[in-house]
């Protein structure tokens, strides 16, 4: 039996009631304010998981977010989650948690009978070694990985919700623990709107763990609830507790997470809370109090269960009143270890001390101290049993003696103190090590807009931390206009033996002869692999991280890095200072991915736009196709249909009678103003200046390298007024691009453009009867051929509705868009619903679009064309105006020499052989029919379709020279099979353009 | 993400509401028939993409819709201030000239 509940005053727990939990399939009890870790601990529950690649069994190490090794799977389900650290985890009636390491169990880890051969699989051995066959690797990944541990991802739809809060303040303090505390009074009380936060569960950092500190001549306690209380009282000050900040960017912006009811059990949540908040926070001034992590010592079998730090055992102890052991080995290189020596033999352990310091001395007769000696391995099987201390040379890093061997149930290490600088260097900057405190450091100055206070400045005396919380708040007041002087709290100043600072102690064997050091436990990384690392010639510290593994874990090296960082330069042979440490990123705890989210998940995760005319095309059973962030209508199954039935049938209805279509998603942009034709001009490849009020073109839009970027129908409205459209998806980009031309490049043109996408509903009235349809309805425009010709506009009242009627055609069938006030746009579609009805009007969605449109070798942009596309490509020079005055955007690229070459790929159309045989879009294009090494690739197919109206496939492709090729028989190649297509035009239907000109 | 203020609306606001715009102040060849294919095309590829001080543009696409120019240290996100195109441009003409006699 090892660790015990005691009877300790000022615990945080609440030991008249009992809570029931259960860890592996056992039944324990426990106590409100206790972690998982607590709880066990008093049961004397210690092996908690096995190690990454040696399987060697590991316990409790810490006692918060520092925790390497004691990850568990809490809770099932829907709600279950991998990796939470038994440390953090606060207990609730009815927890349920599972160790996720050790297969197939904890108590009998098979990786472990492997892990005896451990000599052979030191840092690098898995890049090393699963190497050969290629072949295997899938079976390796899934061998390694159930080996590796680590908990499983809930396989079921998170059901809980999770939201964002934005904060705007004037002062953030990030940590709250005396320091924090300190900081956030201090600007509270100079009317500074301030944030505090706290990554656990109550306010009070390491005070709660120190019970005897003294601050203002008030306990711990006393000290917490006295701020906490005046903290309540200010309400331009907010406390948030459960909340760790886990990343600071550009201008103060700090990101936090709140695990608002993960304390609570899942059937006693609260239902319209969410359960997780991020807090974005964009502050005035930063205050980093983040505090300082200890540092175990790096020996022997240090990763035996009951090998703790010595800041654990104290918190254990004080928080949550259990006893980590009852026969105590502590070793360590300060004074700290004198404190946690009184603090458990006053609890009734009996505790051996070992300093490395040759002038320690016991405080007091209730525990032994050994000065000059430290621990050279820990021994046990399964947990620790016992140390072998050593004597130490008094200055240099050796044993002087064979040592003795002492018995112990736990055993506590602490090498001194690591600042929390995460936050600090998260703008990729690194902290200073401090040779005389042996700790790498924030700078107490901090840096513009962010102090640091407190021990994460190397400050680690309570009295000198206070005061330099001081005079860091001083200054952050001063950068918020407030010149308040602050007082410094008083604080006792004790005496302090000097440090002796040490990292891996010595066991008087060569690295790597004797008991594994570790110094990475979640990555079973030891000191004998560091030092691989370099003989291997690995020098900078960022590759023996990678080499190693070191620090990449969960935990993120928050025990491991420095011991690693300081190991590698004494291998080096270099200062420390020199070797520096690696890069500190972004989350500093794990964030879940519900927090991140937010509210925008599901339905919200991306906005969905629809038109105007929706409700009626989900009334007509329309199934729909998101294009962009739109919904748009894509095929209308009659019953029984599917989608090949419906397309066939909406194809040849837009042919042979009369269809309709809402086009109201295309982009639109109104161009105003006396300059707005030689604007046209200039940014599309075709000529404007001709183009008359109440006449539409095609307008082709080419970027600065003369391929094609966009296209669609300009109108002019009036003579300083046009009306452009724009692909659906292309709208917002076009803007920018037109706008962004005109205000760098061309600033005295007096042109306006206006996105006026969604002012105007469009609806195309398509086929062979659409005149028909449209007289129905509209009396005051003559739709005689040759009044209303094709590319013209007119305005007009069609159903009472002032309307624009664009005959364009997008069908090469006879074909009428009506644009009308968007609100509008349902009453106009229905009008057209019900007055084609007595020609059985067909309503069509996007395939049969695409299809039409194929059908006339129309291309579309960002389908046939990918940005390496100019118009010669794709056989429309003609919409090219060489002509033109000013050298349109994308003019003099036509002439560049690849743009201008032979041998381009260039559009064409495809019949395959098999008229049933539809081709598949993206299929390789090759001259040959087999595969072989010299095979060119010619093209890919671009478009392809089943053409009901010639009742054969067709296909759009771009094939290298493909304008030499007509008649030409190539191979397309898909999926392993071959399809020999014959080259032609990618006009298939009505090649003269007859149709929508009747 | 880093806040920028707008010279036209005269408001910081978030990095959200902007869209970049490349770099800044590429003079487009007035007379493009008359350069050659290499000047031509340095002008359409090739951009300083400099690791330190840079001239850029950004649009307040959610706002204002004007274009207007940054001076950001791309290796730290720094940023040294907004302009209007306008204003902007003898601050980087001076930069410019700074640079070439060094």
């Amino acid at each position: 039996m090892s660790g015990s509940r005691v009877l300790q005053a000022g615990t945080r727990i609440d030991s008249t009631r009992t809570v029931n939990f259960s860890f592996d399939g056992r039944d324990y009890t426990g106590h409100p304010g206790d972690t998982l870790a607590s709880a066990l601990l008093a049961h004397g529950v210690r092996r908690m998981a096995r190690s990454f690649k040696y399987g060697r069994p590991r316990g409790i190490i810490g006692a918060g977010a520092e925790e390497p090794n004691a990850l568990v799977q809490l809770g099932t389900g829907a709600l279950t989650t991998p990796n939470v650290k038994a440390t953090q985890a606060e207990l609730y009636e009815g927890l349920s948690a599972r160790s996720t390491s050790g297969w197939p169990s904890l108590d009998f880890d098979l990786k472990s009978v492997l892990g005896q051969g451990s000599r052979f699989m030191p840092a690098g051995f898995y890049s090393k070694t699963f190497k050969w066959p290629q072949k295997l690797w899938p079976l390796y990944e899934t061998v390694i990985r159930k080996f590796a541990g680590f908990g499983d991802a809930p396989a079921e739809p998170d059901p809980e919700d999770y939201d964002h809060l934005h904060h705007h303040v004037d002062v953030l303090v990030v940590g709250g623990g005396a320091c924090g505390l300190l900081a956030a009074l201090q600007a509270g009380r100079a009317g500074l709107k301030t944030l505090l936060l706290d990554e656990q569960n109550e306010l009070g950092g390491w005070l709660l763990s120190d019970p005897n500190a003294q601050i203002d001549g008030r306990s711990s306690e006393a000290y917490i609830r006295s701020v906490q209380a005046a903290l309540a009282e200010m309400p331009h000050v907010t406390v948030l507790v459960r909340t760790t900040a886990f990343g600071m960017y550009e201008q103060n912006l700090v990101q936090a997470v709140e695990l608002l009811q993960d304390h609570i059990a899942p059937g006693q949540r609260q239902a319209h809370l969410p359960r997780h908040r991020m807090h974005k926070i964009r502050a005035h001034q930063v205050v980093l109090a983040t505090g300082a992590i200890e540092r175990p010592l790096v020996f022997g079998n240090n990763d035996l269960p009951g090998v703790m730090t010595v800041s654990a055992g104290q918190t254990f102890l004080h928080r949550y009143g259990v006893r980590v052991g009852q026969r105590v080995v502590i070793c360590g290189t300060s004074d700290l270890i004198h404190d946690c020596a009184e603090s458990l033999a006053k609890a009734g352990a009996q505790v051996t001390v070992a300093d490395v310091r040759h002038s320690a001395v016991a405080r007091n007769g209730s525990y032994t101290v050994m000065a000059g000696h430290c621990i050279a391995e820990a021994t046990g099987g399964g947990e620790v049993k016992g140390v072998k201390l050593v004597p130490l040379h008094p200055t240099r890093d050796e044993t002087t003696g064979a040592g003795s061997f002492l018995a112990c149930d736990v055993v506590l290490s602490s090498g001194g103190l690591s600042p929390t600088v995460h936050l600090f260097c998260h703008d990729g900057s690194r902290p200073q090590w401090d040779e005389s405190l042996a700790a790498f450091v924030a700078p107490h100055t901090g840096r513009k807009g962010v102090a640091c206070a407190g021990s994460v400045t190397g400050a680690f005396e309570l009295a000198d931390a206070l005061a330099q919380t001081t005079q860091a708040m001083q200054q952050v007041l001063a950068a918020c206009g407030k010149t308040d002087t602050l007082p410094v709290p008083s604080c006792p100043q004790p005496r302090r033996l000097q440090p002796r600072p040490m990292f891996r102690l010595p066991d008087g064997k060569a690295e790597g002869a004797g008991a594994k050091a570790f110094v990475d436990y979640q990555n079973d990384v030891s000191a004998a692999d560091i030092e691989l690392a370099v003989r291997e010639n690995y020098h900078s510290i960022e590759h023996v991280k990678r080499y190693t593994a070191l620090g990449f874990g969960t935990d993120q090296g928050k025990l491991s890095n420095v011991n690693g960082f300081v190991i590698t330069a004494r291998a080096l042979k270099r200062p420390v200072s020199e070797v520096g440490t690696t890069t500190y990123r972004p989350a500093y705890t794990p964030v879940s991915l519900g927090a991140l989210a937010g509210t925008m998940s599901g339905e919200l995760f991306d906005p969905n736009r629809y038109g105007a005319i929706h409700a009626s095309h989900v009334a007509r059973g329309a199934a729909l196709e998101p294009v962009g962030q739109w919904q748009r209508p894509w095929y209308f199954a009659k019953p029984g249909e599917d989608l090949h039935a419906a397309v066939a049938r909406e194809c040849l209805a837009a042919r042979n009678g009369v269809a309709v279509m809402d086009a109201s998603t295309l982009g639109k942009i109104q161009i105003d103003g006396p300059d707005a034709r030689e604007f046209l001009n200039r940014i599309y490849a075709n000529a404007w200046t001709q183009l008359a009020v109440g006449k539409c073109r095609y307008g082709l839009m080419l970027d600065e390298n003369g391929m094609v970027m966009d296209d669609g129908v300009t109108a002019c409205i009036e003579q300083n007024q046009f009306y452009m459209t724009t692909t659906t998806g292309g709208a917002a980009r076009v803007l920018n691009w037109l706008e962004r031309w005109h205000q760098t490049e061309w600033p005295e043109l007096k042109v306006w453009m206006t996105s006026v996408t969604d002012h105007w509903s469009t609806i195309a009235l398509v086929g062979p009867k659409s005149r028909a349809v449209l007289a129905k309805l509209c009396a005051d425009i003559d739709l005689s051929p040759d009044s209303f010709k094709f590319m013209d506009w007119r305005a007009g009242t069609v159903h009472g509705l002032p309307v624009r009627v664009f005959r364009i055609s997008f069908s090469g069938e006879l074909s009428y868009e009506l644009n009308v006030e968007s609100g509008y746009g349902r009453a106009l579609w229905e009008a057209v619903m019900a007055a084609g009805a007595e020609f059985d009007i067909t309503p069509y969605g996007t395939e049969t679009m695409h299809v039409l449109r194929a059908e006339k070798g129309f291309i579309i942009v960002g389908q046939d064309t990918d940005g390496s596309m100019s118009p010669m490509d794709l056989d429309m020079a003609w919409a090219v105006g060489l002509k033109k005055p000013f050298s349109f955007l994308g003019k003099r690229s036509l002439s560049r020499s690849d743009t201008a070459r032979e041998g381009r790929k260039q559009l064409v159309g495809l019949l395959p052989e098999d008229p049933a045989s539809v081709l598949v879009e993206g299929a390789q294009i090759m001259e040959s029919a087999t595969v072989g090494a010299q095979n060119q690739m010619l093209g890919h197919v671009t478009s392809s379709y089943h053409s009901a109206f010639l009742g054969r496939s067709i296909a759009m492709a771009v094939v290298a020279g493909g304008l030499q090729r007509k008649e030409q028989t190539l191979y397309v190649h898909a999926h392993g099979k071959v399809t020999p297509a014959k080259v032609g035009s990618s006009v298939f239907v009505d090649l003269k353009g007859d149709r929508q000109n009747v | 993400m880093f806040l920028l203020h707008c010279p036209h609306c005269g408001e910081t606001r978030d990095e959200e509401e902007f869209s970049n715009a490349g770099e800044a102040y590429i003079p487009r060849p007035l007379q493009p028939e008359a350069v050659d294919d290499a000047t031509w095309g340095d002008y359409v590829f090739m951009r300083r993409n400099t690791k330190g001080w840079f001239w850029e543009q950004w649009q307040h696409t959610a706002a204002c819709r004007k274009v207007f120019a940054v001076k950001r240290n791309t290796a730290t996100y720094e940023i040294a201030g907004t302009w209007t195109l306008a204003e902007g441009k003898a601050l980087f003409l001076a930069d410019m000239a700074k640079e070439q006699t060094k």
